[in-house]
This record gives C-alpha cells, sequence and structure tokens, in this order.
C-alpha cells in the first residue's frame, strides 16, 4: 500500500514536470506549437503497448499450470483496461496533432490504421469479461483471448503497412516528429515516457488491487448467502 | 486427428444439408448484401464495378460471421457440443472439422457471389487461377479464424453480439490481403497478387496452428 503511495506521488511529480516542460517548449517553424505534443503522445503510444504487453505476459502465467494464480488474471484485466484507456489517449492526441499539421483530423497511415485495430480488439477483449461472473472459466478463456490479441497486432500491422505502402505508397514517414527535434524537446518527450510509464504503473497496482477487492468482496457475499440459506433450511 | 475432423466436418455439413440455413438463409443474404451495395453506391458511374473485390470480400466476411455462428448454434443446440467432448475426439480434430465445414459453405458462397458481382455488377472475371488460389487460402484463414473465436465465445450468452467484434478486427488483414489480390487479377496483372497471396497462406497456417494448440482449452471452458 504505501510503496504504492509512493509511485502515486512519483507520477504525479513527473506528470506535473512533463506538462511543465512541454508547455515551455519553443514553437518550431514547421508545426509551430504543436510540436508540444511530443511530450505526451509518442509517451501515450509506448504505454499502451507496454501496458498490452503486460496483459499478454500475465494471461500467459495464468495459462502456465505452475504459475496459475487468481492475480495474474486480475493484473492481465487491469492492464488490458489501462491499454484501452492510454490507446484511445493516444489517437486523440494523434489526431489533435494531425489536424493542424497534416489537415485531417484522420489518414489512413499504418500506424494509425494499426493503433485503431488495436483498440476494437481489446475492447473485444474486455468485452467478452464483461458478459460472465469472474471464476476460473473466464480467466482461463480470457488469458487465451489476450494471447490470440497479441498475436493479431503484428500481423494487422504487416498487413495494413503493405496495403498502405505497395498500395498507394507511403502517406506519411513518421507520426513522430522526434527524429528531427533538438535536445529539449528529446529531454521532454524523455520526461512524459518516465511519468506515463510511472502513471500506469500505478494505476495499474490500484486496479488490481480493486480486482481482487471485489473477488473477495464477491466470495464472502456468496458465503454469507449459503449460510443463510442452510441456516433457513436447518430451522424450518 | 484427421479421422475425426473428417467425422465432424462430415457432421455439420450433413445437418446444413438437413436444416437447409445455409442454402436458403446465408446465401440470400451474401446476395442481399451485393444488392445492398449498389443501392449504396451510385450503380450507373462505374463505381461498382471499380470496387467489385472490396464489395465481394465485404459481404464474405459478413457472411462467414453468419456461418460460423451457425456452425457454434449448432453445437450449443440441446447441449449437442457436451455430447462431443464426451464422444471423445481429439480437440484439434473437432477445430479442424469444424473450420473444414464452415470453409465448405463459404467456399460454395464464393461462388455464387462470384457470379454475382459478375451479373450485377458487370465484373469480368479475369486470371481465374489466381482469383481461385486467393480465395481458397482466405477461406481457410476466415474458416480458421472464426471456428478459434467460435470456440472463445461458445458458452457466452452473449455470443452473437460478441463474435463480430471480436472476430471482425482480426480477419481484417485476410479482408485487405483478398481484396488487393482479386483487385491485381481483375485489373490484369496477376503477378502483383503475388505478395498478398503470401500474406494470405500466412495467415491462413497462423489460425489453423493457433486453433490446433488453443481448441482443447476453450473446449473445456465453453
Amino acid at each position: 500500500m504505501r510503496s504504492n503511495r509512493v509511485l502515486g506521488a512519483l507520477a504525479l511529480i513527473t506528470l506535473t514536470g512533463t506538462f511543465a516542460l512541454g508547455l515551455g517548449l519553443p514553437a518550431t517553424e514547421e508545426q509551430q506549437t504543436y510540436a508540444r505534443f511530443v511530450a505526451i503522445h509518442p509517451p501515450l503510444a509506448w504505454t499502451a503497448y507496454l501496458a498490452f504487453g503486460v496483459t499478454a505476459a500475465a494471461s500467459a502465467l495464468y495459462l502456465w499450470p505452475r504459475t496459475r494464480r487468481a492475480r495474474w488474471d486480475a493484473v492481465a484485466e487491469a492492464s488490458a483496461e489501462l491499454g484501452v484507456l492510454f490507446t484511445a489517449l493516444t489517437l486523440v492526441t494523434g489526431s489533435l496533432w494531425g489536424r493542424p499539421t497534416w489537415g485531417v483530423w484522420w489518414t489512413w497511415d499504418a500506424r494509425l490504421t494499426t493503433t485503431a485495430l488495436m483498440l476494437v480488439i481489446y475492447l473485444g477483449y474486455l468485452a467478452q469479461r464483461g458478459v460472465v461472473d469472474a471464476g476460473p472459466a473466464r480467466a482461463k478463456r480470457s488469458a487465451v483471448v489476450a494471447l490470440l490479441s497479441v498475436v493479431v497486432v503484428p500481423v494487422n500491422h504487416m498487413a495494413v503497412e503493405w496495403w498502405r505502402t505497395l498500395h498507394q505508397g507511403r502517406s506519411f514517414v513518421s507520426l513522430d516528429p522526434g527524429g528531427q527535434l533538438d535536445g529539449d524537446f528529446v529531454a521532454a518527450m524523455f520526461l512524459g515516457l518516465v511519468a506515463m510509464t510511472l502513471t500506469y504503473a500505478w494505476l495499474l497496482v490500484l486496479r488490481t488491487q480493486v480486482a481482487e477487492a471485489t473477488g473477495r468482496s464477491d466470495a464472502a457475499a456468496l458465503e454469507e448467502a449459503l449460510a443463510a440459506r442452510r441456516r433457513e433450511a436447518v430451522s424450518t | 486427428m484427421l479421422h475425426d475432423a473428417a467425422l465432424v466436418a462430415a457432421k455439420d455439413l450433413r445437418i446444413e444439408r438437413r436444416s437447409h440455413v445455409t442454402t436458403h438463409q446465408v446465401a440470400p443474404f451474401a446476395v442481399l448484401v451485393l444488392v445492398l451495395f449498389a443501392f449504396a453506391l451510385d450503380p450507373d458511374r462505374g463505381v461498382l464495378d471499380r470496387a467489385a473485390p472490396g464489395l465481394f470480400w465485404t459481404a464474405v466476411v459478413f457472411s462467414a460471421v453468419l456461418a460460423v455462428q451457425r456452425s457454434v448454434a449448432v453445437e450449443s443446440a440441446d447441449r449437442a457440443g457436451d455430447a462431443l467432448r464426451l464422444a471423445g475426439l481429439e480437440p484439434a480434430g473437432v477445430f479442424l472439422g469444424k473450420a473444414a465445414a464452415v470453409a465448405a459453405q463459404l467456399l460454395v458462397l464464393e461462388v455464387l457471389l462470384a457470379a454475382g458481382i459478375a451479373v450485377l455488377y458487370g465484373t469480368t472475371l479475369r486470371s481465374p487461377f489466381v482469383l481461385f488460389a486467393a480465395a481458397i487460402l482466405a477461406t481457410i484463414g476466415l474458416a480458421a479464424a472464426g471456428t478459434a473465436y467460435a470456440a472463445v465465445v461458445g458458452g457466452l450468452g452473449a455470443r452473437d453480439t460478441l463474435l463480430p467484434l471480436l472476430l471482425l478486427p482480426v480477419v481484417a488483414p485476410v479482408l485487405l490481403g483478398a481484396t488487393r489480390a482479386w483487385e491485381a487479377s481483375l485489373d490484369g496483372v496477376p503477378g502483383e497478387a503475388l505478395p498478398w497471396l503470401e500474406l494470405l497462406a500466412a495467415f491462413a497456417v497462423l489460425y489453423v496452428a493457433l486453433g490446433i494448440a488453443g481448441y482443447g482449452v476453450l473446449q473445456e471452458e465453453s
């Protein structure tokens, strides 16, 4: 509990630092003030991939009989939820940056399309979790879906990449302007990376704790109901 | 494993032959989708002919969702799936059998839809060998991925709405690959279809392998 509070405090400090540093970045000639998105957009995208990676790893640990613990299932769920959140934020910040820079909210760039598909895939993962009550059956099925999903993302990426390169020529070489930027921008992006990763880790611990507490409370409620029925049966 | 697969495929196809769901419901639906595209797009300006490969494969993908849903419904009615499990068949065999039955139905639908785009959209079907190869590979991929995800949602209450959400983003590469391969063939440049045929083959191999490996776990939990 206490260590997670420290994690939360660190996340808050680095996030504040990221915003302070990011908003203080100078306007560039090409992108004007919108270049400041570099402080949050690539870090959000990185955290989204990290979250889905953690979901896959936790699911694999759950499926492996020797490491099977209910906690891995809770971690997988918590991380998938955070992954969806960070993916959505990636798309939103990318879109906000794309409109003034490219002139469009959306373009069928390989990376954008893959990210959008990834969002839908994990929404599906969460949806299939949502329709049944918690338990070993759901955990096992979800673990298989998570592992299937992690295979789907690179396959989709490859297909979409071919689609945009073979068919029409690449429209945008890179979404991240990081390559041509100088030290301040790189520093802001790096701090953003640390801040988003810490925020993710903090929320992951919190969400996992909530999931486990919900599980315990459900189990206790069931026990209580069973005991009440038993008492009824004895008294009649 | 292959013997079990043949048994399951024969069983599913026999059910389809007797119940007529594929021929009387899924096939008319697929043709209806082609007609709806004509309503949505202007049929007089050659839009339909230019977009024919994409429309064809979109219709196939939607029909595949229906075919897979049907394949799940067959097992959940009267708890037939439990009987299948108790019969001692190998899970990999069951997977291959169910996927083969779905693939066979889809191939029949594709022949019908190909005739549909030729007649309704005025599309000339060039380089039949490439068209056929793309159709076979795409169908194996669709049937394998569909059957794997069918096992995921098999025992769930909301499976009819959940299946398209889970399956459609997964089969996006099939839609892309098959459409581009058909486009290349219909445009008279079948050589350009080659990388897409490779993609379709890789997808088919991947999902057949994943299905064989994972079906046992999913069958236990459905």
